[in-house]
C-alpha cells in the first residue's frame, strides 16, 4: 500500500502506525484450520428440523389449511400455523418507528408472493419434515398480481397489502419522498440542453456462501438459545420479543462468524419462527435455509426504476437535475422505505447542481420483498447517475472526467437536501485516478481542490 | 431408516460408525464424526464448500455417499496442520488475507491441495482450473490464485 502525502497534506502525520502497515487477521487461524465456528456446525443430543410451506402463489386468498396428513407423517412432532404466533403481523423498522407492522410470520387469509411462508413443520430429519410439508393441503383463491411498479402504482391495480393502499409507502411527507433546492424549472429554462433518460435494475440476490439459519435450544427454564448467522443481532432480539410477546431477557441470541451476508442476512426471517417451535416442541430446533430457499426466498437488493432529467451548458454546468426515482419493495417493506429515503438523500450524487427536484417512491409489487444489499438505496443510483453523465459529456462533446470536475461537490457547498458538504476528495480521487489511468485531463483540473473553489 | 457400518480412515485416523443408509459423506463427516470443516453451502454440487479428497482425488462430499467410501483414505482440512503445523497453503492464505468470511476455505483448500498433490508447480492457468468449482462470494479469487502459487512456491523451496 502506498500513501500520497501530497493530497491533504496538512492532515497527514508522519507517525502513523497502523494505517499503512500489514497485520495478521484474527480469524483468518481458525478459518484455514477449518476450526472457525459458524451456526450450523454446532450438533445436540434430540435436534429436530423445521421446514416451511411457502405460497406457490403470487397472490391469493387462503380458503383454508389442513394440516392433518402432515401430522401424521411418521417424525413429525408438530406443525405450526399462524394462530400459534403470539404476534403474527411485525415489521422490522418498527423498531425505529417506520410502520405499519405489514408482513406475517406464517400467512393466514393471503399471501402476496410465490413464497411467501405458511405452514411450518417440525419432524426428527430433515427429510421426515420435507415429505411432511409436501402433505399439507391448502387451498387458494388466486388473484391477480402485478409485478411492474408503474403498473402498480395505477388506480385499478391489485392491491398487494392492505397496510399499503395504492401500493406505496406513505410516508410523513405523502406519497414520495421529496427534495426541493433552488428553481427547478428556472434551472431548465436556461439550459443549453436537455436530456432525459430512464434506467432500469432487476433485483439481486447477494447469494452468501452460507445460507441463512439459525439454531435454537430450550434452557428448561423458559429461556432460549439462538444460534444465528444474522448481521442483525438487536433487530433479531427486538423483533423476536415483539412476535413472541418474550421479554428479552428470555431470549440469549448467540451470534458469530457468518458465512457472508451483504445484506442478505438483515432482515428478521428465521429466528421467530425457530425459537416458537423449540418453545411448543421443547426440543432444539434447526432452521436453515436450502440453497433453493436462499435464492429465491431470501430478500434481494429491491429493483429500481430511476429517471434522470438533466439540464447543462455548453460549458459543462450542470444547472438542474430532476430525479424520479422507483424503489420496489415486493410485497412487504422490510428495509425498502428507508432505502427509498436513502436515495432522496442521495441525488444528485457527488455534484453540486443549483436547482434540483428529486422524488422518490417505495411501491409494493408481488414480488420477493426485497431489503439490504450493500449500499441499497445509493448503488443503483449511482449507477444511472455515472451513466448520465457520460451521456451528457457526450452530448456536449465534453471530457466525461473532465465534466465531473466542473461539477464535482468541494468542501462548503450545500447540498440539495441542505447539509453543507463536508471532507469532500472527490476532486482529489479524480486527479489520482487521472494519473493511474493515465487520462489526461486539462491543467486547470490538477489544480483543483475540494478544499476551496478558485477564485 | 436401516442404520449401517462405515469404517475409513479420516485425517490418517481408522473412524468406524453407524450411519443412517443413504448418509452423504458431508453429513457422515459432520453429524457423526465431529469434522466440520468442510461446510454444506448448497448440498447439491454446485459451490465446493464441502470438497474433501478420498483417495487422493478431489471430491465433492456433498454428493458422495459416505457407504461409497468404505475403507477409503479421507482428507479435509481439519487434518491439514497435523501437529500443529500449518500446511504450506494455510500459511499462504494467511499471508495472503486470502479468506473473509472463511467458508469456501476449508474447501478451497482442499481443491488447491489435491493440485499440488498432483502438480507442485502449476501455472496460474492451473490453478484457476483446479479452483474453478469453489464459490468465494467475498471477491476473494484473485488473493487465493496468488496464495495457491504462493504455497506452491514455498513447497519447492522445502523440497529444494
Amino acid at each position: 500500500m502506498e500513501i500520497r502525502k501530497e493530497y491533504f497534506a496538512d492532515e497527514r502525520q508522519d507517525d502513523l502506525h497502523e494505517i499503512g502497515q500489514s497485520r495478521p487477521r484474527s480469524d483468518l487461524p481458525g478459518h484455514v484450520t477449518g476450526k472457525t465456528n459458524y451456526f450450523a456446525d454446532r450438533t445436540f443430543p434430540g435436534l429436530t428440523h423445521l421446514k416451511m410451506v411457502r405460497s406457490p402463489h403470487h397472490h391469493a386468498n387462503i380458503r383454508s389449511i389442513d394440516t392433518s396428513e402432515a401430522e401424521k407423517h411418521p417424525g413429525v412432532i408438530r406443525v405450526l400455523t399462524a394462530k400459534d404466533v403470539p404476534h403474527n403481523v411485525y415489521t422490522i423498522l418498527i423498531l425505529i418507528q417506520v410502520g405499519p407492522e405489514d408482513e406475517t410470520v406464517l400467512a393466514d387469509r393471503k399471501v402476496s408472493w410465490k413464497g411467501q411462508a405458511v405452514v411450518a413443520v417440525v419432524a426428527t430429519s430433515e427429510r421426515a419434515a420435507q415429505e411432511a410439508a409436501a402433505k399439507v393441503r391448502i387451498d387458494y383463491e388466486v388473484l391477480p398480481a402485478v409485478f411492474d411498479m408503474l403498473e402498480a402504482l395505477k388506480p385499478d391495480a391489485p392491491e398487494v397489502n392492505e397496510h399499503h393502499p395504492g401500493n406505496y409507502y406513505h410516508y410523513d411527507s405523502g406519497d414520495h419522498r421529496k427534495v426541493r433546492f433552488g428553481d427547478i424549472d428556472a434551472g431548465f429554462a436556461m439550459a443549453d440542453h436537455i436530456l432525459e433518460q430512464t434506467y432500469h435494475s432487476s433485483p439481486i440476490e447477494q447469494a452468501p456462501a452460507e445460507t441463512t439459519g439459525c439454531i435454537v435450544t430450550p434452557d428448561g427454564n423458559d429461556r432460549f438459545t439462538c444460534y444465528t448467522n444474522t448481521q442483525a443481532m438487536f433487530f433479531t432480539l427486538d423483533n423476536t420479543s415483539i412476535i413472541l410477546q418474550m421479554p428479552g431477557h428470555k431470549l440469549h441470541m448467540v451470534g458469530g462468524t457468518v458465512g457472508g451476508g451483504f445484506g442478505g442476512k438483515v432482515d428478521v426471517i428465521v429466528e421467530p419462527i425457530a425459537i416458537l417451535a423449540a418453545k411448543l416442541t421443547n426440543r432444539p430446533v434447526s432452521f436453515i435455509y436450502s440453497r433453493e430457499e436462499e435464492m429465491q426466498i431470501s430478500s434481494p437488493r429491491a429493483a429500481e426504476t430511476i429517471i434522470l432529467r438533466d439540464g447543462v451548458m455548453n460549458d459543462g454546468r450542470l444547472v438542474a437535475r430532476k430525479v424520479t426515482g422507483y424503489t420496489d419493495a415486493g410485497a412487504f417493506s422490510r428495509h425498502s422505505p428507508y432505502g427509498a429515503q436513502k436515495g432522496a438523500a442521495h441525488y444528485p450524487g457527488p455534484y453540486t447542481v443549483p436547482n434540483v427536484w428529486i422524488d422518490t417512491y417505495c411501491v409494493y409489487t408481488n414480488r420477493t420483498p426485497s431489503s439490504a444489499m450493500r449500499g441499497f438505496g445509493v448503488t443503483i443510483a449511482d449507477f444511472a447517475l455515472e451513466v448520465q453523465m457520460d451521456k451528457l459529456a457526450r452530448l456536449i462533446g465534453m471530457d466525461p472526467l473532465e465534466f465531473r470536475f466542473i461539477n464535482a461537490y468541494r468542501d462548503g457547498d450545500i447540498k440539495a437536501h441542505r447539509q453543507p458538504t463536508e471532507g469532500a476528495a472527490l476532486i482529489e480521487c479524480m486527479q489520482e485516478a487521472s494519473r493511474v489511468a493515465n487520462w489526461p485531463v486539462a491543467e486547470k483540473y490538477m489544480a483543483m481542490s475540494s478544499r476551496g473553489r478558485e477564485a | 431408516m436401516a442404520r449401517v457400518p462405515v469404517q475409513f480412515t479420516l485425517n490418517g485416523e481408522e473412524r468406524a460408525e453407524f450411519i443412517e443408509s443413504g448418509t452423504t459423506l458431508l453429513h457422515a463427516l459432520r453429524d457423526t464424526m465431529g469434522d466440520t470443516s468442510p461446510k454444506g453451502g448448497c448440498q447439491q454440487g454446485t459451490c465446493g464448500a464441502c470438497s474433501v479428497i478420498v483417495d487422493g482425488e478431489l471430491r465433492l462430499s456433498c454428493l458422495t455417499l459416505a457407504q461409497t467410501c468404505e475403507g477409503a483414505a479421507i482428507e479435509t482440512t481439519a487434518g491439514l496442520a497435523a501437529g500443529g503445523v500449518l500446511h504450506p497453503l494455510q500459511r499462504a492464505i494467511m499471508d495472503g488475507f486470502a479468506a473473509q468470511c472463511g467458508f469456501c476455505t476449508p474447501g478451497m483448500i482442499m481443491a488447491a491441495k489435491a493440485l499440488l498433490d498432483h502438480t507442485p508447480n502449476p501455472t496460474r492457468e492451473d490453478v484457476i482450473e483446479a479452483i474453478s468449482g469453489n464459490v468465494c462470494r467475498c471477491t476473494g479469487y484473485e488473493p487465493i490464485i496468488a496464495a495457491v502459487l504462493a504455497a506452491a512456491r514455498s513447497n519447492s523451496q522445502n523440497a529444494g
